[in-house]
């Protein structure tokens, strides 16, 4: 699964930080780390994450698509 | 415009849209979002995208953090993406010329491929280190793909007795702190007074000073790296300053800055060169001359556009929300006509995560030339200041302390006076300006590459003409 954070927009609110800890994670005080590519079992928890987020400021894919690996 | 003609015109827009061509060359950030939005925008003919690096678009941020940490695969960066873009991806070959009269781009092994608009999107690189020999030891690295990030990972897990750092920007210094969260010694080197003096200035740069030193960071600044020297396999052991002392290391991270990627605009007759590709507000490239074009767009860290809030400069935001934002405005303008045209006027900002300290900025903060803290406490590292010139806020910076940044936001976006009345909370005893300490920007950094020719108006004009190193 793709996620990435917008980290202008991010304030460091830290919900995500409670709802999916594996994933999401604080560096100090208000700096956000993060996984970009998390296990799918986690998807549940990422979603709300998202859903959570003050700011709105995380995306995850939600596409099947596979294109873009293709190379000349 | 009568009727008719209404209607013709807004015919050929929709032919355009649904037959139309278009390439996009650059596969990151910027040329992915710009692609997302061109179909949301409803282009459904035949949209080709090209880039040098055979991986499919990704994040560069996470490279110096999250990545050199360990925590997250090189590889593992990819992404998402906002919706299909049903494109030609050209991956893992470079573009290396444009043809503007028959509309095409040509491709490092030989193909041409047509187009009837273009987006120029293909960023910047690492600026190398300028002995080749030095560089090619083992051990030294460089960070800006994810290529060069894998590589520096796995020299960071091996232990390496001491971490040798030439430069003290974003980058250097986010890759210094993961050293100490690593427990590596890492030597800092920079010739600046005090890291990110480029970015935020002298007194701000003298904090950040402080937090590398307080963190074990062996800082050195006012300093440059005069060689690398290797051991009898070629792997790198020491390096020797321009004070004549040595630093023993076995891996040296070069983060020189970035060089834009427009050599491949040689000759193409388009406004471009070290300065990134001239362009106007909505993302319409420049010719040679500063003529705007019709069917040329440039988006992302490459694009000098002009800034209303900043006396209409051009400037050069190598920013991540500029790429985002400006491809959503360059799609737009690529299948709008004029009157339907957006202006890119992002409020530019930035973050770096460095030894556990959040670092924001909206605004240019080098445009200013005073600075006041304004919240928090320097001592605590949380804090906000603000950048002024000539009685204006201009930029903000925040040490954790983000919350606040929409606050000084809203007040750079319609020049409020500086210093600025004093916030409702968390207020120092005393606010007093002070110059913020930019250095000289006047010092020459490059060689003019344009000159003009010419008298009659119908030939006059500007030739590239190719440095000489």
């Amino acid at each position: 699964m793709r996620v990435v954070v917008d980290l202008n927009r991010c304030l460091g609110y830290a919900q995500c930080v409670f709802l999916a800890p594996t994933v999401f994670e604080l560096h100090g005080e208000e700096a956000l780390m993060y996984d970009p590519n998390p296990d799918d079992a986690t998807r549940l928890k990422v979603l709300r994450a998202a859903a959570a987020c003050p700011v709105q400021a995380i995306l995850v894919e939600r596409l099947g698509d596979k294109e873009g690996s293709a190379t000349s | 415009m009568n009727a008719s003609t209404k209607e013709k015109v807004a015919d050929l827009v929709a032919t355009f849209k649904s037959t139309g061509r278009i390439v996009i060359v650059g596969a990151s950030l910027a040329g992915l979002r710009a692609a997302e939005a061109l179909r949301k925008e409803g282009f459904t003919g035949k949209l080709t995208i090209i880039g040098d690096e055979p991986e499919e678009p990704y994040d560069r941020p996470p490279l110096s953090k999250q990545v050199l940490k360990g925590w997250v695969p090189a590889d593992h960066t990819k992404l998402p993406r906002a919706r299909q873009v049903d494109a030609e991806w050209r991956l893992g070959v470079a573009a290396t010329g444009l043809d503007r009269v028959n509309k095409q781009v040509r491709l490092a092994n030989g193909e041409q491929v047509p187009f009837d608009r273009l987006l120029i999107a293909t960023g910047t690189r690492a600026r190398e280190w300028p002995n080749k020999k030095e560089a090619a030891l083992e051990g030294v690295f460089t960070i800006r793909t994810s290529n060069d990030a894998a590589r520096l990972q796995k020299a960071l897990a091996a232990k390496p007795s001491r971490v040798l750092v030439i430069g003290a920007g974003f980058v250097g210094s986010e890759v210094a702190s993961v050293c100490r969260e690593l427990g590596l010694p890492v030597t800092v080197v920079e010739r600046a007074s005090a890291p990110l003096v480029g970015a935020l200035g002298g007194v701000i740069g003298a904090i950040a000073a402080e937090m590398q030193r307080d963190h074990g960071v062996d800082l050195r600044t006012g300093i440059g790296v005069k060689s690398l020297e290797g051991d009898g396999k070629g792997h790198v052991r020491r390096a020797r300053l321009s004070d004549d002392s040595v630093v023993e290391c076995d891996v040296v991270l070069k983060s020189l800055g970035s060089i834009r990627n427009t050599e491949w605009l040689q000759g193409a007759g388009i406004a471009a060169g070290f300065w990134g590709v001239g362009c106007d507000a909505g993302c319409r490239a420049f010719d040679i001359n500063g003529v705007v074009t019709d069917s040329i767009f440039v988006v992302g860290d490459i694009a000098r556009f002009p800034y209303v809030l900043y006396e209409y400069q051009f400037l050069v935001l190598e920013h991540w929300d500029n790429a985002v934002l400006g491809a959503q405005v360059a799609a737009h303008n690529m299948v709008s006509l004029e009157a339907d045209r957006w202006p890119h006027l992002p409020l530019p900002g930035f973050w770096s995560g460095q030894f556990g300290v959040n670092i924001k900025s909206v605004g240019v903060c080098s445009f200013g030339n005073e600075i006041v803290f304004t919240q928090g406490s320097v001592k605590e590292r949380r804090f906000a200041a603000a950048y002024g010139r000539r009685g204006r806020i201009v930029a903000a910076v925040t040490f954790n302390h983000a919350k606040w940044l929409e606050h000084y936001g809203a007040q750079i976006e319609r020049s409020a006076p500086f210093p600025p009345p004093p916030a409702g909370y968390d207020r120092p005893p005393e606010l007093k300006p002070v110059p913020a300490e930019f250095p000289d920007p006047h010092v020459t950094t490059s060689l003019p590459t344009v000159i003009l020719t010419g008298h009659d108006p119908t030939e006059r004009g500007a030739e590239f003409q190719a440095r000489v190193h």
